[in-house]
């Protein structure tokens, strides 16, 4: 099932400041609901985003339950080179996810 | 279980610290003191100064779970004068903390935007954490409103 | 909930009928009466929750299935061609079965007799996966209900329901959505109903869901029992409400508070 979509512009030019879209597939229970018989629902939330470009990291998040379910993320890098970002979401129950994009820097 | 040599006024203040634990009032949701602890364990001792922080979030809400929530700061993002970090705090939900990013002169601008869920109608704070150590914050005050129509269930 | 206040309220001022239908030129889709960022949502597929389901949809259409062992690919080829303008004529009427069948159970229909596989639970992810990925196809397209003497008396059925008072608060869907819609309920604007972008994502449930869903909401809103899903009830109120909205444009995956 997708779990993530990720949005990067596929080309750019070298020092263009470029915006990267995030999208992750998550319930985000934030732990302070109650089911029908009044018996409190788990917290099992994201709690952290990273993101790397060619093995650097250019960005990292750390997110609590106040973030909406299928939490949004976005945030801006410089295009310095081409290659390869990856994206990586870990969470609660020993939830992770990976995602990669590509790019081409002229 | 007091030692027999411990005088009256001790037995008092210590009957008076336990019966102030006792009457606390218990809260579901984040008070005001509660977010300021929750900046203070970020931001330490340090002063916080207002501006260079912009907060985009919609003066009214269509619905309180799914809010769009942006930051920006004035910043140059060189390699010695650039954002370290924005936090985001509320003072109403359950919890005082919302978001918090790690930057760095990579990042080109200093820029993030996200969804959140705001309880109630209240203030919203995002305080910028600058290299060379100085913060500074902003707050904006939204009103949330609920949707009408719901399902049963919590 | 603030409606449990608001709306008896507002019921005791109502008048006994709830008036004529509006003209087709005042009807005006649920994205005019939200926000410019609910709006930019709904615009953004990079930023739209819904797509999220989109992909699952896409993924489950070339899944073979069942004891046939086929996917939906197998017979309808490649679904941006086969599938456009299809959840524009939904619900429709099924020869076999004698009644209309909303998207749903179209899909749930071929599963059972093509795929001969179980069908999806309603409300299930796969099957709100695979309704967004058909109606998707029609984005764009004008609902195009065309009633005839077989349709018909479901559709009047449908119209019944809509006029009709019912529940505890004792309104019918006529007076807010016909009557009031433009003006405030608990803080939000009420719309015209008209379900021109389902399956949606829609921000009180943190997910994708049907229509049906929405109806079921509706009628706890005025302290009625809800119908479940799959009622004859409920798929007759889709017909009248898509040939309320005849003309208007498809605008699934939208976004609604």
């Amino acid at each position: 099932m997708a779990r993530a979509v990720v949005t990067v512009p596929p080309r750019a030019k070298r020092g263009e400041i470029i915006e990267i879209r995030t999208l992750v597939g998550h319930r985000m229970e934030t732990g302070f609901r109650h089911d029908s018989l009044g018996r409190p629902l788990a917290r099992d939330i994201v709690t952290q985003f990273v993101c790397t470009y060619n093995g650097t990291e250019i960005c990292r998040a750390e997110l609590f339950p106040a973030i909406s379910a299928n939490p949004l993320f976005t945030f801006t890098t410089i295009a310095v080179e081409s290659g390869t970002l990856e994206f990586k979401w870990t969470g609660d129950n020993n939830f992770a996810l990976n995602e990669t994009a590509s790019i081409t820097v002229e | 279980m007091t030692p027999s040599h411990m005088s009256t006024r001790r037995e008092f203040l210590l009957a008076a610290g336990a019966l102030a634990l006792t009457v606390r009032p218990s809260s579901s949701h984040a008070t005001t003191s509660m977010m300021q602890d929750a900046i203070r364990k970020v931001v330490g001792d340090a002063p916080i100064n207002r501006g260079k922080v912009k907060l985009d979030l919609p003066p009214l809400i269509d619905n309180g779970n799914v809010v769009p929530l942006s930051v920006s700061v004035d910043s140059p993002m060189t390699p010695t004068d650039y954002v370290k970090a924005i936090h985001v705090f509320n003072e109403k939900n359950p919890q005082p903390n919302i978001v918090s990013v790690q930057l760095g002169p990579r990042a080109g601008r200093a820029s993030i935007s996200t969804r959140i869920r705001l309880a109630d109608s209240q203030t919203v704070t995002a305080i910028a954490q600058l290299a060379d150590g100085s913060f500074w914050q902003t707050t904006q005050d939204v009103i949330v409103t609920i949707a009408a129509c719901a399902e049963e269930i919590s | 909930m603030i409606a449990r206040v608001v709306l008896p309220l507002v019921a005791a001022f109502l008048p006994m009928s709830s008036g004529a239908q509006m003209a087709p030129e005042d009807r005006r889709s649920g994205y005019e009466f939200m926000s410019a960022e609910t709006r930019a949502m709904q615009d953004d597929e990079a930023a739209n929750p819904a797509t999220l389901w989109l992909l699952d949809g896409e993924a489950l259409w070339i899944r073979k299935d069942g004891r046939a062992d086929v996917s939906c690919a197998h017979c309808h080829g490649d679904a941006a061609t086969t599938m456009k303008g299809v959840a524009a004529r939904y619900p429709s009427f099924d020869l076999k079965l004698e009644r209309p069948l909303d998207l749903e159970q179209r899909i749930n229909a071929c599963r059972t007799d093509a795929q001969k596989a179980a069908p999806l639970p309603f409300e299930s992810r796969e099957l709100l996966a695979l309704t967004t990925y058909v109606a998707r196809q029609s984005r764009g397209m004008p609902i195009q209900i065309n009633v005839d003497a077989r349709l018909q008396p479901f559709l009047d059925r449908g119209r019944n329901a809509f006029e009709q008072r019912q529940g505890q608060l004792n309104i019918s869907c006529a007076h807010c959505h016909e009557q009031y819609w433009g003006r405030k309920l608990a803080g939000n604007p009420i719309p015209q109903a008209h379900p021109t972008g389902y399956p949606l994502y829609r921000l009180e449930w943190q997910s994708v869901g049907s229509l049906q869903r929405r109806l079921r909401n509706c009628l706890a809103g005025v302290r009625a029992a809800p119908y479940p899903f799959g009622a004859p009830e409920l798929v007759e109120l889709e017909l009248y409400l898509m040939w309320r909205a005849r003309g208007m444009k498809i605008e699934t995956p939208a976004v609604r508070p």
